[in-house]
């Protein structure tokens, strides 16, 4: 579905990605982890176009997006959403606008075709009747709720998680951990999540992918991922404590 | 090292000056191409203009009445209090009502704009909008560079406006002086030409206005320190460029 080859990105003089490649299954829940300043986020944000690559390409669906701009490359977008760190909802608009917004602006629906389909969203994510609420008035879980909603409305092939749950204390974190969970399973969208939720993201992640000094160091199914023999990344991985496995989706 | 400071610092000027012309022209460009956003010119309007009505309105006044209050005393050396009228109304459309207002409306409007795209930039909104296929330039800028070629003209009319009956409330009402001299005065000095140059004067200066400062907001750092510079940076940059690009025009124009 998405795959990068050999992508290259230097920022503020540091050579962040040094020839990354990365093939991510469609359909499947896919977490990349890493330690913090690796550039997982940066990682990301070359998925979507946000950042173009120095060297190296990135492919979506076949299409070879690196150089694109414009129309082109809004396109592609259009297969695309996205829930950032902080949720990045609109703080002049309620959260009802926020998960409109993507409906009025690129599908041109007026009335109650938006009503039907946020109020169904909010519903979806645990926000029911607090549609008319501003970002500012929210707690974090609920920002992350209302981030997701809005990625959702559009019904999207893929969804990028930065982050999903920092911030947030671990019943929150499980809940939104768990909220994913059952939108990709429901949805059945590609999903690409960056996290430091470790060991919790192996109990609900498809494959786990390692950036390491600028490259991927293991890109494995959950369950293959924790039995490495990396001295390295074994200790990455086991510092938090046991690491519990995905159940089968019933 | 010096010379390679000095070059080096030069052409970061000459960057710095090619992004923002891509800037301003790529938001023109994005105006263009449908949607029109008009809701979104509206609200601008509202935001630039009206909302920076009453501060407009206040220093339009005072600056008219002291104007009088100096122009009174001075013109009745020369037995010329006649005068007077002309002497406000010309003195508040060639220069003071643009200058003044376009620096009251960078205070109030754009060093909010500035902020606002500024944490929106922080906050990932920017990106975010990107994310679902909505151009930032077409969707936050063009509609301020838009409301800014409107707002700043017509508030700048309002403060001739005030400023004319500020100098006629402290030159004929409170000093004494004659109305009806006043006004004939006004009607006899200004000429079409003083009028335009002032409206020239007052679209290029709302255009200056909200151009930088949307600029700064749109490529602040990304920190509350990088925000709070950025802010600064646009107030000063464009009251700067208000004041030099005013000594232009005036240049051309007379």
């Amino acid at each position: 579905m998405i795959k990068l080859v050999g992508v290259e990105k230097t920022l503020g003089g540091q050579r962040v990605l040094q020839g990354v490649d990365l093939d991510i299954p469609p359909g499947k829940l896919t977490t990349i982890i890493g330690r913090s300043g690796e550039g997982k986020s940066v990682l990301l944000k070359h998925m979507i176009g946000l950042l173009q690559p120095d060297r190296g390409q990135v492919f979506v669906g076949g299409i070879e997006i690196s150089r694109l701009r414009g129309k082109a490359l809004n396109e592609v977008r259009k297969r695309f959403a996205m829930l950032f760190q902080g949720a990045a909802l609109f703080d002049s608009l309620t959260v009802f606008e926020n998960v409109a917004f993507p409906l009025r602006e690129k599908l041109r629906l007026k009335g109650a075709e938006v009503s039907r389909r946020v109020d169904e969203k909010l519903e979806q994510v645990g926000l029911a009747g607090m549609g008319h609420k501003f970002p500012a008035e929210l707690s974090g879980g609920m920002k992350k709720r209302a981030g997701l909603a809005r990625a959702l409305v559009m019904e999207p092939e893929i969804i990028l998680f930065d982050e999903p749950t920092t911030g947030l204390d671990p019943l929150m974190a499980k809940a939104i951990h768990d909220l994913i969970v059952a939108m990709q399973q429901r949805f059945k969208f590609t999903a690409v999540m960056v996290s430091h939720e470790i060991p919790e993201i192996f109990g609900i992640s498809d494959w786990v992918a390692m950036l390491r000094k600028g490259k991927i160091g293991l890109m494995a199914p959950s369950a293959e991922f924790i039995k490495t023999n990396d001295p390295e990344i074994h200790e990455f991985i086991s510092v938090s404590g046991p690491v519990g496995l995905k159940q089968a989706a019933g | 090292m010096m010379i390679e400071r000095a070059g080096t610092w030069g052409v970061s000027v000459i960057l710095e000056m090619g992004r923002m012309l891509l800037f301003v022209l790529s938001s023109f460009a994005w105006l263009t191409r449908p949607p029109l956003r008009f809701v979104q010119i509206v609200k601008q309007l509202h935001f630039i203009g009206y909302k920076s009505t009453f501060v407009v309105v206040l220093t339009a006044g005072f600056t008219g009445m002291v104007l009088a209050l100096q122009g009174y005393y001075t013109l009745r050396k020369f037995g010329s209090e006649g005068l007077l009228g002309s002497a406000v109304a010309l003195s508040m459309i060639r220069e003071l009502g643009p200058v003044l207002a376009a620096l009251m409306v960078t205070a109030r409007a754009g060093s909010a704009m500035t902020a606002e795209i500024g944490i929106m930039r922080i906050t990932e909104q920017i990106d975010a909008l990107d994310t679902m296929a909505i151009n930032p330039l077409q969707y936050l800028i063009a509609p301020k560079l838009v409301a800014g070629l409107i707002g700043v003209p017509l508030l700048v009319a309002i403060f001739d406006v005030v400023g004319i009956y500020g100098g006629y409330l402290v030159g004929v009402e409170l000093l004494g002086g004659n109305g009806g001299a006043y006004w004939n005065s006004i009607a006899s000095a200004v000429e079409w030409k003083d009028v335009y140059g002032g409206m020239l004067k007052s679209v290029s200066f709302g255009l200056i206005i909200s151009w930088i400062c949307c600029y700064k907001g749109f490529f602040t750092r990304h920190s509350a320190e990088g925000l709070g510079a950025a802010t600064t940076e646009a107030v000063v940059l464009s009251s700067v460029l208000i004041l030099v690009w005013d000594y232009f025009l005036t240049s051309v124009l007379l």
